[in-house]
């Protein structure tokens, strides 16, 4: 453990399984059920909040002592904007057709409620390192759960995974359409990837019940 | 050995094991449990959850035999044409009818059962209760809410997905928000609508016939199987009366679901349910009002003049109010989807509000979403979901009358009398 103490290795852990944001904490909902159709916007969305989320925390950390309490979710506001934008204008220029895919969504991750969240929860209290490994520990659990989701729902609503072709042609009814299998077109619809998340939750908390909350 | 002691064995065997949900469940499906009360006097109903099951699965054998010959009749009637001088006897309870009917609804009805037999045996297994009655009338319900078309697989899926998501994930039988056959229509409604919506799945083999002519067939007669719903959908009531007449409507010589057109025959089951007192008369009366109430105001405004011929809704809007009752799945929802006593509103205030907003609602979605024309089971899935809202505030209204009831209340000493009328005057 020459690079990460076990302390820090935990804030990147954690929020992949126990601390997960979507499946525990339940937030970046929105951006889940809209993007994830695809695997593809899934995997960029992930990336580009791991991003925003890892640069972000760095940033405010670094700030910390500076910020007056009073405007501070101003600040956090400007310092996202101008993250989202960097990966909104990157996007645009060398993936255009995915960015115009993503549409408003891309944008709307300064809304993302992980990414205030972590601001406030642990980015003003922390130092730079450990605001960024925390940063980028819960963009992974959030990229984790996009990826999983928009996985099935790819695979399952449109049989292809990446925009390949892997359960074969649905027209020339090739490989397992050949069989009689049909895309199933309930996948590609939001409500879907709720179903999916839910499911995702569902095991996640039957394998481990020390997660189920008292209500 | 009897089966009685294999099965007497078997369920000592596997007491408080893993298996014994499953045991037990076999055991009691066909032989009465031989358990009695051990202790005091005990008043028992005969009308256990099995009891209200098995009624309901009667009242809705009429129109599974019918949708058996329908099937065949639709079937024949495509090929050959509608018979001109219709004979009950010569033209529908043939042979011929049945046995399409036969090799067509059977498989479904096994399948429904068995998948969700299956997945209410893991689901009992894994948690350790013992398995519920509540899929016995899920289970004939679905064959008869689809197309006869529907491919098993499909089915298959759809029963998983509206056992586990739509009734296990809250608890199993008694838990569930929504309606189980209902969510599994709806499954199958989004995921594969081109088998479950247009003109070419209400009929057996109808989308093999349009497939053959569309490759140049020529000895395939071209009639589709549209539902009427369907025709009215595409403002073409004109060719809709030509085929089927009021008649045809009301007792089910028409295309559509499996079982969803026997509107007399639902009728009847209804009654039964009724006088069994299984189902609730508030929520069919008020889901016919409702649905009567929407039909209304529809052609009130083709009358107005405000929706005229040219527009894509005319079809529905003019379609008289009350024919909407025998078309589409509407008096089948109504009779035995809206009446779940599980996923409907509980209290007596409450049942008017729900079936009301079924009724209303399923017209409405029927005439303002072509691509939907059979709108009742988003209606019920939908009010499912507002059952405990609705009786949420009917219990609030009682409470809180009888807070306002308290509030006025006075009480009168006996001795003065003139001192309780100042308190009363005080107080009005």
């Amino acid at each position: 453990m020459a690079l990460l103490t076990k302390k820090d290795a935990n804030l990147i852990l954690d929020p992949l399984t126990d601390n997960n944001p979507i499946t525990i904490q339940v937030l970046g909902i929105c951006s889940a059920l809209a993007i994830t159709a695809e695997l593809e916007a899934s995997i960029v969305m992930a990336i580009s909040v791991i991003f925003v989320m890892g640069l972000g925390n760095v940033v405010i950390s670094l700030m910390r002592d500076i910020i007056p309490s009073k405007i501070r979710i101003i600040v956090q506001l400007i310092v996202v904007a101008t993250l989202v934008i960097i990966v909104d204008q990157v996007l645009k220029a060398y993936a255009y057709e995915l960015s115009k895919t993503l549409g408003a969504f891309i944008g709307l991750i300064i809304t993302n409620c992980i990414i205030m969240g972590r601001f406030e929860a642990f980015a003003l209290a922390n130092g730079p390192w450990k605001s960024f490994l925390d940063g980028i520990g819960n963009a992974l659990g959030y990229g984790i759960i996009l990826i999983i989701v928009g996985f099935f729902r790819e695979l399952l609503g449109s049989g292809t995974l990446l925009g390949y072709p892997v359960l074969g042609d649905p027209i020339m009814k090739t490989g397992l359409y050949a069989t009689g299998y049909e895309n199933n077109g309930f996948m590609i619809i939001p409500p879907a990837a709720l179903i999916v998340v839910g499911i995702l939750i569902w095991v996640q908390r039957s394998r481990n019940p020390a997660l189920i909350e008292e209500n | 050995m009897s089966l009685k002691t294999t099965m007497h064995d078997l369920k000592m065997k596997y007491k408080g094991k893993k298996m014994a949900p499953a045991i037990n469940a076999f055991h009691t499906f066909l032989f009465t449990p031989d358990e009695t009360t051990h202790s005091g006097s005990h008043v028992r109903g005969a009308d256990d959850l099995k009891r209200t099951m098995n009624t309901v699965i009667m009242a809705l054998v009429p129109v599974l035999l019918f949708s058996v010959f329908n099937a065949g009749y639709q079937h024949f009637s495509a090929i050959n044409g509608f018979p001109e001088n219709f004979s009950l006897m010569e033209h529908f309870l043939t042979w011929d009818n049945a046995w399409i009917g036969i090799i067509k609804i059977l498989p479904l009805l096994a399948v429904s059962y068995g998948v969700g037999l299956i997945v209410e045996f893991i689901f009992a297994v894994i948690k350790g209760h013992e398995v519920e009655e509540g899929y016995l009338v899920t289970g004939i319900l679905v064959p008869l809410i689809v197309p006869i078309d529907t491919p098993l697989w499909m089915l298959a899926v759809a029963v998983v997905f509206g056992v586990v998501i739509g009734k296990e994930v809250f608890g199993g039988t008694g838990m569930n928000i929504l309606n189980p056959a209902l969510t599994i229509r709806a499954f199958l409604f989004f995921a594969y609508p081109t088998w479950m919506s247009g003109d070419k799945v209400w009929v057996h083999e109808a989308r093999e016939r349009s497939e053959a002519i569309l490759a140049g067939a020529t000895n395939v007669d071209a009639i589709s199987g549209e539902t009427i719903l369907g025709y009215l959908a595409q403002n073409n009531e004109a060719a809709m009366a030509a085929k089927y007449s009021l008649s045809d409507m009301f007792f089910g010589f028409i295309p559509g679901s499996v079982g969803e057109t026997p509107t007399f025959l639902i009728l009847l089951g209804g009654l039964f349910l009724i006088f069994s007192k299984i189902a609730s008369w508030r929520i069919m009366l008020s889901a016919v009002l409702g649905s009567l109430v929407m039909g209304l105001m529809f052609n009130q405004v083709v009358e107005m003049g405000w929706v005229t011929e040219t527009s894509k809704f005319y079809g529905l809007m003019n379609f008289d109010f009350w024919k909407h009752l025998i078309v589409g799945g509407l008096a089948f929802g109504i009779v035995y989807m809206a009446t779940d006593p599980v996923t409907g509103a509980q209290t007596n205030r409450g049942k008017w509000f729900y079936g009301f907003f079924i009724g209303f609602l399923s017209v409405m979605i029927r005439v303002f979403n072509p691509a939907y024309p059979e709108g009742v089971f988003l209606a019920i899935l939908l009010m499912n979901v507002f059952a405990p809202t609705i009786d949420h505030y009917v219990v609030r209204g009682n409470v809180n009358k009888r807070l306002k009831r308290l509030k006025n209340a006075v009480v009168i000493p006996k001795d003065s009398d003139s001192a309780a009328k100042e308190l009363k005057a005080e107080t009005v």
